[in-house]
Formats: C-alpha cells, sequence, structure tokens
C-alpha cells in the first residue's frame, strides 16, 4: 500500500512538473502571456472573459496558481481555430485516438506474442535467422512509411479500404457509441491500425522471445522434460504462461508510448484523432489547443506508467518481495 | 574479494605506467574490436560504412542538385518513371532527380543522426557520472528530473516545440538533448556506482588525485562502451525522428532529407499515383541505417552484459 501511494505521489509530481513547464513555455516563449491565451480575432467580449478567467493583467506568480486551478478543473481556455472550449474540442478527439490506440495494440500482440513464442523454439534455425532481422527491420521502419505503402496498395491500387478519416463524410450515427460499433468505422479503422501494429509488434515479439528462451532454462521446464511431456505441452502450459506475464506489463506501457505515437499515423490517414489535432494547432498558431492536446497525451502517458508499474509488482511477486526485504 | 584485492596491489603499476592517453586509447580500441567479433555488428558497420561514403561524396555520386528543376527537350522532366537514361529513380513531380535527393539525404541523416547521439550521449554519461560518483542530493536532484523527462511525450514535445522555434533540424537536436539524456544517464550512473567501489579508484584517492581526475580519467574510461552503446541507439532514434517531424512539416523545407521527400510525395498525390519509385527509397534508406544501429548496438550488448547472451 506504501508503495501505491509513494508511486502514485511520483505521478502527480510529473504531471505537475510537466504542467509547470508548459505554462512557463507558452507565457514566455510567445512574448507575451496574452498571446497564449487571446486570438486577436476574439470578439472583445470574448477577450475580456479570457482576460478574467485566467487572470492574464495579474503578475506571473497569480497567473501560474489561477492557471493550475484552471486545470484541474479542466479548463484550458478556448482554442483559436474551432471558437470552442478546448476540453471540448479535446473530448471529441480523444476516443478516437483511444480505439485506434487500443485497436493496434490488441493487434500487435495477439500477433506478437505467439510469434515470439514460435521464434524462441525455432531457436537456431534458419527461421530465426530470417524471422529476427525481418521484425527488426519493421521497428526500424518509420511508421508513417509502412502507412503510406498500406495507403497506396490497398487504398488507392485495390480500392479496398478508404483513403482517409474515421467515417464516410456525411454518415450520420444516434449516437458516439453507434459510430464506434459501426461497420463503417471499423472499415476507416483498419489500414491506420494495421500500420501502427506493424510496427508495435515487434516489442512484445522479441520480448516473448527473451522471456522464453530464459524460461526454457528453468528448473520447472526440466521437470516437465522429465515427466515426459510433449514439446508442445512444455512450451505452451509451462513456458509460456511464465514468459507471459512481463509482456503484459508492456501493454499498459505501450498504450501511453503509442498515443504520443500515433501523431505521424493520424496524420497519414487524416484519422481525427488528438495527435492531428496537436499537429494542426500547431501549424497554425492555436496555442491553447497545442498545449491542452499535449497536457492530455502526457497525462495518459504518466497515468499508463503508473499502471505499468502497479502491475508489475502484482504480476510478478518476485519483484514485489525483492523490494520489501 | 580475489579480485577487488589484486585491482589495489597491482593499481599503483598498472595505473601509473599506463598514461591517461594510453587508457582511453585502448577503451576505444576495445570499442572497434568488438563489432569485429560479431557478424551481425560487422553487417551493421559495413552498411554504416557504404551510408558514410555516400554522405561524403554526395557532390560527386549524385548526378544532379537535388533541388534542381530539370528539363528535358524544352519541357519540364516531370514524372519521368525509374530506370529511364539519365533519371535511375525517376523524378518528382518538379522534374527533380529522385536518386539525386536520395544521395544528399544521406548526408542530412548522418548529420542529425550523429549529432543528436553525440549530444545525448554527452549529456547522459555526463550526467550519470557526477550523479553516481557524488550521490547525496546530487544524485537525487538529477533522478528526479530525469523522471520528469521520460514523463514527456518525445514526438508531440518536438511538435510544441517547433511552434516556438523556426523550423529547423536542430530543434530535433535540442529536443533529444532534453528529453533522451536520461536513459544513458540511469545506466552510466548505476555502472558508476559499482566502478566507484573498486579498489583501484580508492588507490587514486589515496595517492591524492583531485575529484575530477578520478571521476574523468579513473571512472569515466570504464563506462565508455555504455556511452557509445547508448549514443548508436540515440543515432537511429533521431534519424526516424527527423523522418517524422519533416513528414509533419516542421522540418526545413528547404533541406533535403528523406524525410522531406517523404513529405515532398505525399503531399504531391505519389501514393494515389502510384509512383513507389518515388516513396519506397527513401524508407528502405532509413530502414538500413536504422537496423546497422541495432545490430551494432546488439554487438556492444553482448560484450557488456553478456547475460543477455542466449
Amino acid at each position: 500500500m506504501l508503495r501505491v501511494m509513494n508511486r502514485l505521489l511520483h505521478m502527480v509530481f510529473v504531471l505537475w512538473a510537466v504542467a509547470t513547464i508548459m505554462f512557463f513555455m507558452f507565457r514566455l516563449m510567445t512574448g507575451n502571456p496574452l498571446a497564449a491565451y487571446i486570438d486577436t480575432n476574439f470578439t472583445i467580449e470574448q477577450q475580456q472573459a479570457l482576460m478574467a478567467q485566467f487572470g492574464l493583467d495579474k503578475p506571473l506568480w497569480k497567473q501560474y496558481i489561477i492557471y493550475m486551478g484552471n486545470l484541474l478543473q479542466g479548463e484550458l481556455g478556448q482554442s483559436f481555430f474551432y471558437r470552442k472550449p478546448v476540453g471540448e474540442v479535446l473530448m471529441n478527439a480523444f476516443p478516437n485516438t483511444i480505439v485506434l490506440t487500443m485497436g493496434a495494440l490488441v493487434i500487435a500482440y495477439l500477433f506478437g506474442i505467439p510469434v515470439g513464442a514460435y521464434l524462441a523454439w525455432k531457436r537456431g534455425t534458419w527461421v530465426e535467422g530470417v524471422g529476427i532481422p525481418t521484425v527488426l527491420a519493421t521497428r526500424a521502419a518509420p511508421e508513417f512509411w509502412l502507412g503510406m505503402i498500406l495507403l497506396a496498395v490497398f487504398a488507392f491500387n485495390l480500392g479496398w479500404f478508404p483513403s482517409g478519416g474515421a467515417n464516410t463524410a456525411g454518415a450520420e450515427f444516434d449516437s458516439e457509441l453507434a459510430r464506434f460499433l459501426s461497420l463503417d468505422f471499423l472499415w476507416h479503422l483498419i489500414l491506420p491500425a494495421l500500420s501502427l501494429s506493424l510496427y508495435l509488434q515487434g516489442l512484445p515479439l522479441l520480448l516473448m522471445r527473451s522471456n522464453m528462451l530464459e524460461v526454457m532454462q528453468e528448473e520447472f521446464v526440466t521437470m516437465a522434460r522429465m515427466k515426459g511431456l510433449s514439446e508442445w505441452a512444455i512450451i505452451m502450459r509451462h513456458a509460456a504462461r511464465n514468459a507471459l506475464l512481463p509482456v503484459v506489463t508492456t501493454f499498459a506501457l505501450s498504450i501511453g508510448l503509442s498515443v504520443g505515437g500515433n501523431v505521424v499515423v493520424e496524420t497519414v490517414f487524416s484519422w481525427p484523432g488528438l495527435g492531428r489535432l496537436l499537429v494542426g494547432a500547431v501549424a497554425s498558431s492555436d496555442f491553447p489547443l497545442a498545449q491542452g492536446a499535449f497536457l492530455l497525451i502526457t497525462l495518459v502517458l504518466v497515468t499508463m506508467n503508473f499502471v505499468a508499474d502497479l502491475l508489475y509488482h502484482t504480476l510478478d511477486p518476485r519483484v514485489s518481495h525483492g523490494s520489501r526485504n | 574479494m580475489a579480485a577487488a584485492t589484486e585491482d589495489l596491489a597491482l593499481a599503483p603499476y598498472i595505473y601509473r605506467r599506463k598514461s591517461v592517453r594510453k587508457r582511453v586509447l585502448s577503451a576505444l580500441h576495445s570499442l572497434v574490436a568488438v563489432p569485429m567479433r560479431d557478424p551481425f555488428a560487422l553487417a551493421g558497420v559495413a552498411i554504416y560504412a557504404v551510408f558514410v561514403f555516400v554522405a561524403i561524396f554526395a557532390n560527386q555520386i549524385a548526378p544532379y542538385d537535388p533541388l534542381e528543376i530539370l528539363f528535358a527537350d524544352g519541357k519540364l522532366a516531370a514524372n519521368i518513371a525509374p530506370l529511364t537514361e539519365p533519371h535511375i529513380l525517376g523524378t518528382t513531380n518538379l522534374g527533380r532527380d529522385i536518386f539525386s535527393q536520395l544521395v544528399f539525404g544521406t548526408r542530412s541523416a548522418l548529420i542529425i543522426g550523429l549529432s543528436a547521439a553525440f549530444v545525448v550521449a554527452t549529456l547522459g554519461t555526463l550526467v550519470g557520472l557526477l550523479a553516481g560518483y557524488f550521490g547525496g542530493w546530487v544524485d537525487v536532484v538529477t533522478m528526479r528530473v530525469a523522471d520528469i523527462a521520460l514523463g514527456i511525450p518525445f514526438l508531440p514535445f518536438v511538435i510544441v516545440l517547433a511552434a516556438f522555434l523556426d523550423p529547423s533540424v536542430w530543434n530535433i537536436v535540442l529536443a533529444m538533448a532534453i528529453l533522451l539524456w536520461p536513459n544513458t544517464a540511469r545506466v552510466v550512473r548505476s555502472q558508476v556506482l559499482t566502478v566507484r567501489e573498486r579498489a583501484f579508484i580508492d588507490a587514486a584517492r589515496v595517492t591524492g588525485s583531485s575529484t575530477s581526475r578520478i571521476i574523468f580519467q579513473h571512472v569515466a574510461p570504464n563506462i565508455l562502451p555504455l556511452s557509445f552503446l547508448y549514443g548508436s541507439i540515440a543515432i537511429g532514434w533521431a534519424i526516424l525522428t527527423e523522418a517524422s517531424i519533416s513528414f509533419l512539416g516542421f522540418g526545413d523545407s528547404n533541406s533535403v532529407s528523406w524525410g522531406v521527400m517523404l513529405q515532398d510525395a505525399f503531399l504531391s498525390q505519389a501514393l494515389s499515383r502510384g509512383q513507389y519509385y518515388w516513396f519506397l527509397p527513401p524508407g528502405f534508406c532509413i530502414i538500413l541505417v536504422v537496423v546497422a544501429g541495432f545490430f551494432i548496438s546488439r554487438g556492444y550488448e553482448e560484450i557488456l552484459f553478456p547475460k543477455l547472451r542466449d
């Protein structure tokens, strides 16, 4: 319990620090704190409301306190481009990013784990000789380039999939949930999710493989061999189960990392998610939106690091036993 | 224990006889010797050698200026298919020679990769050395700062930086320096913690060496291979990041790089026109350089952490 509290405090500390850095970056580097929140095209009333809400005429330290207070309430100002509260714009994009990330990760892990176990089994054969460099190549390829190839082949050349967006233009749905469950959405999701998972599968695959190789040296595997179990039973029932634990932890870690890394793939497929929002905001100097999107991505990353850390200690008791002594 | 006493007994002989220059040279020698023992690492070095050659002699190898708009028979030489004389990889929609762009892209990739790797490895090693050697509050403060840096999403941070700074590839080096030193620093730090306890450091202290002398001349050579390992990983990271940032349009659009080529192809409808010869080669080059980095770092890893050898 003490450990959990400790990690939680640590997470809050990191979030506070990042929020503070952003505060100074956006106030000082824009040259003028007003520029960070007020667009010259806003109406006088809007400008005054923002002045009051963020205390932009007050000294910097007071602005800082107001900023933190607003942040805790999810109050991030008005987007210059969308003319809407930043929170609202972010919340529209966030589910799209989460669905894309989770979809890609599920594909990546469903593929990577068994293939990693298989490559461990085939250690020292030509399968490994071809497999490992291929996996390394997918990890070395830029995600957006993989996306470009898929786009050129499957969307433009073969015409099997749409070339961008999350829904067919003009499609209407009763609710957000209905939209996510529609075939149309799935249709749009496949290519971007596939290009992300092509990159993401490398981590679970290589990790599973090295864990398997390690586990195969353990006594209980020797024991299973001595009992005369088949090689398949040893691998699936004894080795793979134990090798799987650390891989599961990285799933949480990957969610956090991937939400930040999605940026380019979302741009290639015009996927209306957080990353594309961030890119658009920076390109059009929409400072409140850029800051909000960045903070939300950071929140996901830091939270997932925390979750992974907890999972790691819960799933593998040996780790926590070590630290208690 | 036996090793430690041996260290202490031999210390005056070994470390007085061998000059600092020789010690650094022998550390460097082991860095060069490592790849020769591992076929993958050797392949990595070979790939790098080719790219370095191309980068240095880009002016001689490339048949055209990469940004020159070419004309043939008074007409714009646009969208020429590959393997047409004299354009091996064809031309872009603006009549620029793709092969020449690829050759010059090598140069910018290596410049950014090597400088980012140098900055990250140097900064990380320096911080790790100080945190590990001094411990106490220096250690606490630097490791807290490292936690913060690791909590910042990398690519989004580079993009946000682009909002304030002029578009330039140096933003990527800057962002990498700010965010990626902790990985190196943490590993170097833990290595320093063990080296610090070794007998020859005590011996140096007893003979009255100054703190900076101990850190930089006695401890540092022992962790140089680790810095190289993290540096070789950073090269690939930097090249991939440059590609992403340029693709998003936050790079220097006047430069010629693989990322800019991909952005150019993407925005010029090369995908829908099926101009694979335009956007496939830059990706393959990126893969080759990054994989070469993986291979080399793998070679070092096996020497540095033999336990990992499976």
